[in-house]
C-alpha cells in the first residue's frame, strides 16, 4: 500500500450502514438503478441494510417482491437487458438456489449465447455464512459454487471500505456481478474516510504483510484469520493475510507473489472442503508455484455437515481462530 | 391505436401475405429437416410444423419497438419477426455469420436489431425475462409491449406462476402467448395439468385472457390485435392461449411413442396452411399463379439462405472464450 502523507478524516461506520450508503449513493447517481427483493422496502431488509431507503426513494425504486426468487431474479435480468441497472437482493445464498436457473442458465449465458448482442448488467446481493444459530437452511456458504460459473463475477466484501465501494464498481460492470455479504459482518464497525468511493474489484488485497506463511481467505473468515495472525505473531510467526475480495475472477498474481515469498500457504474458506473454492486455489498454487513451496498447502474449511443449530456445534462446524493457528503451525512444522 | 384498427384487414394482399409467411416457415423447416439428416445441422432441432398460424398471426401485429421472447421452437418466431433467414440458417450451421455467431444454434436465436430476445431452451425460463423487460419499459414510461411465447408445458413450471403474479401485481405490459400444442415433449396435456383449460389460469392472477383456435391464422391475428391493443392501452398484462398442434415429433430424436399416428393424421387435415389456403381458394382469393409465385419466392429465399450458410466461416478456435464477458471497447 502506498504511504499516505496525511491521514484523511474518517468516521466509524458499520458494514450494514456502509452497504446502505453504497445503495443510496447508487440510487442518487443513476436513475436506472433500483433495488428489488423480499422485504427490502417496508421491512427495511431482513438484515436492515435497506432501512429508510423506501421513504427516501419510493416504492418504484425500492421494490418489495413476493417470495418468488426465480421470478424476480429473472425480472432483474430482463430489466438489465432492457437498459436498467437493477440490484436484486436475495435474502440468503440458501434461497438463491431457487433462482439458480435464472442466474446460471440465463444471466451467465446470454452474452455468449447471443453472440455478444445482449449483456446482463445486473447486480445480485445476498447474505452468506454461519454464526447466528440459524441452522442449516440459513447458514451455508455457497459462494464457491457461484465462483464455478463462467459469465458471472463473484465478490466478497470483507471490510467496510469494500462494503461501501464494491457496489458502485459492480454496477458499472456490463456483466452480472454477485455480491456475498457474510452475516457476521453486518454489525462490524470500521473506519471509513469521508471521501470513500468506488473500489477496484479485480485485485486481492494484502491485509497484513508477513514473510513466513500466506494465509489466503475472504469474507467473514478474514477477521478470524487476522486474529490468528496476531496469535501467530506472539509465537514469532510472521503471517501474511490475503483477502481475495473477488472469488471470480481470482487474482492469481497476488496469491502467487505472496506464496513465492513465504513458501507456505493455508487457505481459510467457510465452504465445505470437498470441491470447494479452497480446492481451486490450492490447485492453482500447485500449478503455478509448486517449486516455490516448502510445505504441503493446508486448508481450514467447514465440517462436512449441514450447519447445525446448537451454538457449540455451529462453532465447531466453521473455521475458527485456533484451527487456523494450528493449520499455520502445521505448515511450518511447528506442531 | 384505436379500436377499429384492431380488426384484420381482409384484403387479398394481406391474405396472401399471411399465407406466404406460413409457407415460408414450413418450407424453411422442411429444408432444415433435410439438412439435419445430411448432418449439416446438428444438436436439437425442434420444428414448428402445424403451429405456424400462431407466429404469423401474432407477431406482425407488434410494432418494431416491441419485444419478443421465444422458446427453443422459435424458427418461426424469428423469421416472422424479421430475423434474416440467411443468418438464422447460418446459426444452425454453427457459422460465425449466424445471428448468434454460431454460439447459440437452433434453440438460441437472438437478434438485437429486431428486439428478438431468444431462443430459450429452459422451459418457462423466458417468462421472468419478459417480466423484467416490461418492468424496465413501465419504469421509463415507454410505450412498448413485450410478447412472451411459451408452450403449455411451461405452465407447470413455478416460473410461470411467479411471472404471471408479478405481471399482474406490478401492472406490466406483457402479452403472454401460450402455444398449447397438447404435448409437453411426450407428455399429453391431461397428464401434465390438473386444469387443462390453460386460459383459466390467467384468471387466477386477474389477468384478462382469451383462448383462440391456433390453427386459424385469421382468428389468431384478430385475437392478437385485441390483445396487443389491450396491453398497449391498459399497460397491463394479457394472456392469449392459442390452441394448436405439433404435427412433427418434439425433436429430431423423438420416435413419438406417446401418441397414435391416427391422431396426427386427423390433425393434418386441420393444419393451418391447408386450411387457410383451402379457404382462400374456395373464396377465389388465391389463384394458382399466386401459389406458384409464393413457392418460387420462398424457394429462392431458402436457396439463398442455404448458400449463405454453406459459405459461412468457422470462428477461429482461438476465439472460443470470447463473449463470456464483455470486451473492453476499442
Amino acid at each position: 500500500m502506498p504511504p499516505q502523507m496525511t491521514q484523511p478524516a474518517t468516521t466509524e461506520i458499520t458494514y450494514r450502514d456502509a452497504m446502505r450508503e453504497a445503495i443510496r449513493d447508487a440510487l442518487h447517481r443513476d436513475d436506472r438503478v433500483f433495488l428489488m427483493g423480499e422485504d427490502v422496502g417496508r421491512y427495511g431488509g431482513c438484515y436492515g441494510v435497506s432501512k429508510g431507503l423506501l421513504a427516501e426513494f419510493g416504492a418504484e425504486r425500492i421494490r418489495d417482491t413476493p417470495l418468488s426468487e426465480s421470478g424476480f431474479t429473472g425480472a432483474g435480468i430482463g430489466a438489465a437487458m432492457a437498459g436498467m441497472r437493477p440490484i436484486v437482493e436475495l435474502m440468503t445464498v440458501n434461497f438463491s438456489l431457487l433462482a439458480l436457473d435464472q442466474i446460471l442458465n440465463t444471466a451467465a449465458t446470454v452474452r455468449h449465447m447471443s453472440g455478444n448482442q445482449f449483456g446482463v448488467p445486473l447486480v445480485i446481493r445476498m447474505a452468506t455464512g454461519a454464526g447466528r444459530q440459524l441452522a442449516a437452511q440459513h447458514s451455508h456458504s455457497l459462494e464457491g459454487w457461484y465462483a464455478h460459473i463462467p459469465g458471472i463475477k463473484v465478490l466478497a466484501p470483507a471490510t467496510v471500505e469494500d462494503a461501501r465501494g464494491m457496489l458502485w464498481t459492480a454496477l458499472q460492470d456490463p456483466d452480472p456481478v454477485l455480491i456475498f455479504e457474510n452475516v457476521m459482518l453486518y454489525g462490524m464497525a470500521g473506519r471509513l474516510t469521508a471521501d470513500a468511493g468506488p473500489v477496484d474489484i479485480a485485485r486481492a488485497a494484502v491485509r497484513r504483510p508477513g514473510r513466513d506463511i500466506s494465509l489466503i481467505t475472504y469474507g467473514g473468515s478474514l477477521w478470524k484469520t487476522l486474529e490468528a495472525a496476531a496469535v501467530l505473531a506472539g509465537e514469532n510467526i510472521d503471517a501474511e493475510v490475503i483477502d481475495l475480495r473477488s472469488l471470480r475472477p481470482l487474482d492469481d498474481a497476488t496469491i502467487m507473489t505472496s506464496v513465492a515469498r513465504t513458501r507456505r500457504a493455508v487457505i481459510i474458506d467457510e465452504g465445505w472442503r470437498s470441491g470447494s473454492l479452497s480446492a481451486e486455489i490450492g490447485m492453482r498454487i500447485v500449478e503455478q508455484a509448486f517449486w516455490e513451496l516448502d510445505a504441503p498447502i493446508g486448508r481450514v474449511c467447514s465440517a462436512e455437515v449441514p450447519i447445525p443449530y446448537a451454538r457449540h456445534l455451529e462453532n465447531a462446524a466453521i473455521p475458527q481462530v485456533p484451527g487456523i493457528v494450528a493449520a499455520a503451525k502445521a505448515a511450518l512444522g511447528r506442531v | 391505436m384505436t379500436a377499429p384498427t384492431d380488426k384484420p384487414h381482409l384484403s387479398r394482399e394481406h391474405m396472401l401475405g399471411l399465407l406466404k409467411e406460413m409457407i415460408r416457415i414450413r418450407r424453411f423447416e422442411d429444408k432444415c429437416a433435410e439438412l439435419y439428416t445430411r448432418e449439416k445441422i446438428r444438436g436439437f432441432l425442434h420444428l414448428y410444423d402445424g403451429e405456424e398460424a400462431v407466429a404469423v398471426g401474432a407477431i406482425p401485429v407488434l410494432e418494431k419497438r416491441d419485444r419478443v421472447v421465444a422458446t427453443y421452437r422459435e424458427h418461426g418466431h424469428a423469421l416472422v419477426r424479421g430475423v434474416p433467414m440467411t443468418t438464422v440458417l447460418a446459426e444452425m450451421y454453427g457459422k460465425q455469420e449466424g445471428c448468434s455467431r454460431g454460439r447459440g444454434g437452433s434453440m438460441h436465436l437472438f437478434d438485437r436489431a429486431t428486439n428478438f430476445y431468444g431462443g430459450n431452451a429452459i422451459v418457462g425460463g423466458g417468462l421472468p425475462m419478459s417480466i423484467g423487460l416490461a418492468l424496465a419499459d413501465r419504469m421509463r414510461g415507454d410505450d412498448i409491449v413485450t410478447a412472451c411465447f411459451f408452450g403449455e408445458g411451461a405452465v407447470a413450471e413455478g416460473e410461470f406462476h411467479e411471472s404471471l403474479n408479478l405481471a399482474a401485481l406490478w401492472e406490466l405490459p406483457v402479452l403472454f402467448v401460450c402455444e398449447n400444442n397438447l404435448y409437453a415433449m411426450g407428455t399429453a396435456l391431461a397428464l401434465s395439468e390438473s386444469e387443462t383449460e390453460i386460459q383459466r389460469k390467467a384468471g387466477c392472477y386477474r389477468i384478462a385472457s382469451e383462448a383462440v383456435d391456433g390453427m386459424d391464422v385469421i382468428a389468431v391475428e384478430a385475437a392478437a390485435r385485441r390483445a396487443v391493443h389491450a396491453v398497449r392501452e391498459s399497460r397491463k398484462p394479457y394472456f392469449l392461449e392459442c390452441r394448436t398442434y405439433r404435427l412433427r415429433a418434439h425433436s429430431m430424436f423423438d420416435a413419438q411413442l406417446y401418441r397414435d399416428k391416427a391422431e396426427v393424421e386427423a390433425w393434418r387435415h386441420k393444419e393451418p396452411i391447408v386450411r387457410f389456403q383451402g379457404w382462400l381458394e374456395a373464396n377465389h382469393m388465391v389463384h394458382p399463379e399466386d401459389l406458384a409465385r409464393i413457392e418460387a419466392e420462398v424457394a429462392a429465399e431458402i436457396a439463398e439462405a442455404v448458400a449463405f450458410g454453406e459459405a459461412g466461416t468457422w470462428e477461429p478456435v482461438e476465439q472460443l472464450t470470447r463473449f463470456t464477458y464483455a470486451e473492453a471497447e476499442g
